[in-house]
């Protein structure tokens, strides 16, 4: 069996007297776009914070490419090829929009402190290479206009897509995103599922989106995992997970009681 | 930033060069003020690297500039006679008792730094703070160091040249540093440690460099300051000094390196300048208070400014939020 890029194997995390997440097994292949839903405090972040390293798991296996990844700062996780958008925007704030994908190719970088320092030949090539990078992402994204534009006068919309840009700079393997579409409107949704597959495919990545808006999920996910209360209560295609009758029940059920 | 910094430090050295030979032509007053205000640029933009670019609170900057100053002078007074004693000898001995005081402060600056990266905000202050009374402390007890009564009898080597070219050199240092995707590391923990890790930044790796780096030039500061003053003492690096450096970042506008140098040189001027009133007698009587009661004034200033300018004399509009 060819192992799965992430692996999680019967992970717990307790809070003290509050287990947030309890034995939770889920895996996702090379390339494959997967998504977790769950309602409100099912533990969706808790799971993102785990494999990215902010938590270590009570009990239970994380491996990323067959490599435990589990006591790892998340610095180093993230060097491995896994990165992250933030559920709540976490921008640089007080940088420009290509200084915070700027900040994102720092771990990239080849030349240290010795080159930012003396300014050779060397420095120029690296950092004007790093800039074309960023150049061509924003380009992607359609930031190029707000590219010296501090990253707080950006709409709401466009800090979360420069929070995906920031994330591809790091060059992961695996993308996790983070509810990308919170407080988005309809048609922004549509658009940022779009660019979420379009990245997906172009950088051949694979991603695990978190959401907690359904259609988003349901339209573009390969897998689906939910999630309630802590525990896997289901996982398949969208279509079986639109008929499971626990999903329903945990969460479909009670939005259209709503 | 420029893109071709080593020019302008070249540049700014051969300055300091030609502003050396004039020397002479100033009165000794203006001569201390001046060496003062290259000193506390040093310092300043120094700290600024740790305050301002990496937002990492410390208020022990003045325990760096004893480390390097008390390391400096100990060295040039126990082998200032090593490579004999012409003017060439002395500088040599002088340069590398500047660049080893600067090297101890820097280690402190690695002990302070390792504290930093537990603890933030106003706790990390309080353990500066503490380390700052520590050095004081163990000055005030070290015999070989003069103790209580300080040390004195280093050759006044520090001259308009040195000050000013290790200004400059602070500043090429930290400007460099700072506009560099290497650097952005330094921003990027400032505004977001959680973000930075998130990216790939090694959060502790940068905080520490900055305690480094700054320490290190702090400690050039306090080798220069020694070699001016020749005799210092324990108590001239007490908080309140560090307190001055803190409030010529504060008020240059964190993360600004030439408002906080402005403000080095404002923040020396300013004290010395408003005992004037006693140069003129023409002035009316009622002015005479103000030399006595400067510090009154000066500290009525800050205030003011403070109030008219949260974040500073050139400091970003984008930090005024965090700092206010």
């Amino acid at each position: 069996m060819i192992t799965p890029l992430l692996q999680l194997d019967a992970v717990t995390m307790q809070f003290g007297g509050l287990r947030c997440i309890s034995d939770f097994s889920f895996s996702i292949g090379d390339g494959e776009l997967v998504g977790l839903i769950g309602p409100n405090g099912a533990g969706k972040t808790t799971v993102f914070n785990l494999i990215t390293g902010v938590y270590r798991p009570t009990a239970g296996k994380i491996a990323f490419a067959g490599k435990s990844v589990i006591g790892h700062r998340p610095y180093r996780i993230t060097a491995r090829g896994i990165a992250r958008t933030f559920q709540n925007i976490r921008l640089f704030s007080s940088l420009s929009v290509f200084e915070n994908v700027r900040a994102a190719c720092n771990m990239h970088l080849r030349h240290g402190i010795s080159h930012a320092l003396l300014r050779g030949g060397g420095f120029a090539r690296e950092e004007s290479e790093i800039e074309s990078r960023i150049v061509e992402l924003l380009g992607i994204f359609g930031l190029t206009a707000e590219r010296d534009v501090s990253c707080r006068a950006l709409s709401y919309g466009d800090q979360r897509r420069l929070e995906i840009v920031r994330a591809l700079a790091t060059r992961p393997k695996l993308l996790l995103l983070d509810e990308p579409a919170a407080g988005m409107n309809p048609t922004e949704k549509i658009e940022l599922m779009k660019l979420i597959r379009f990245t997906q495919e172009k950088f051949g990545l694979a991603v695990l989106l978190v959401e907690h808006d359904m259609k988003v999920v349901m339209g573009i996910c390969q897998r689906i995992g939910v999630l309630d209360y802590g525990k896997k209560i289901a996982e398949g295609t969208a279509d079986e997970i639109r008929h499971d009758p626990k999903v329903v029940a945990a969460y479909l059920g009670k939005e259209s009681d709503a | 930033m420029t893109r071709h910094p080593k020019i302008l430090l070249f540049v700014a050295l051969l300055a300091c060069a030609a502003l050396s030979s004039l020397a002479g032509k100033v009165s000794p007053y203006y001569y201390d003020v001046i060496i003062g205000i290259g000193i506390n640029i040093i310092l300043a933009a120094s700290l600024n690297l740790i305050n301002g670019y990496t937002g990492q609170f410390s208020l022990g900057h003045a325990g760096f500039m004893a480390v390097g100053a008390y390391s400096s002078a100990w060295l040039t007074l126990s082998f200032g006679y090593i490579f004999g004693l012409g003017t060439l000898a002395t500088t040599t001995t002088y340069f590398l008792a500047l660049i080893a005081g600067g090297l101890m402060a820097a280690l402190a600056g690695l002990a302070v730094g390792i504290p930093s990266l537990r603890l933030r905000g106003d706790y990390l202050a309080i353990v500066t703070l503490g380390f700052n009374e520590i050095i004081k402390g163990v000055i005030q007890n070290a015999e070989p160091l003069g103790a209580q009564r300080g040390l004195g009898g280093m050759v006044q080597s520090t001259n308009f040249f040195w000050t000013f070219a290790f200004a400059a050199l602070t500043v090429y240092v930290v400007l460099t540093l700072v506009h560099s995707t290497y650097g952005s590391g330094f921003l990027a923990v400032r505004d977001d440690e959680i973000a930075a890790e998130a990216m790939g930044i090694n959060t502790t790796k940068y905080k520490v460099l900055a305690f480094v780096v700054g320490a290190f030039f702090a400690g050039v500061a306090g080798g220069l300051y020694a070699h001016f003053k020749q005799f210092i003492h324990p108590e001239g690096f007490n908080f309140l000094r560090s307190f001055d450096i803190v409030v010529m970042v504060i008020l240059g506008g964190m993360g600004s390196t030439a408002g906080v140098c402005l403000a080095a040189v404002l923040l020396t001027i300013l004290p010395e300048w408003l005992r004037v009133v006693d140069d003129y007698p023409w002035l009316p009587d009622w002015l005479r208070p103000i030399t006595e009661n400067r510090m009154i004034l000066y500290s009525l200033l800050l205030i003011i400014l403070m109030l008219t300018r949260p974040q500073g004399l050139f400091g970003a509009e984008n930090l005024k939020r965090k700092s206010a």
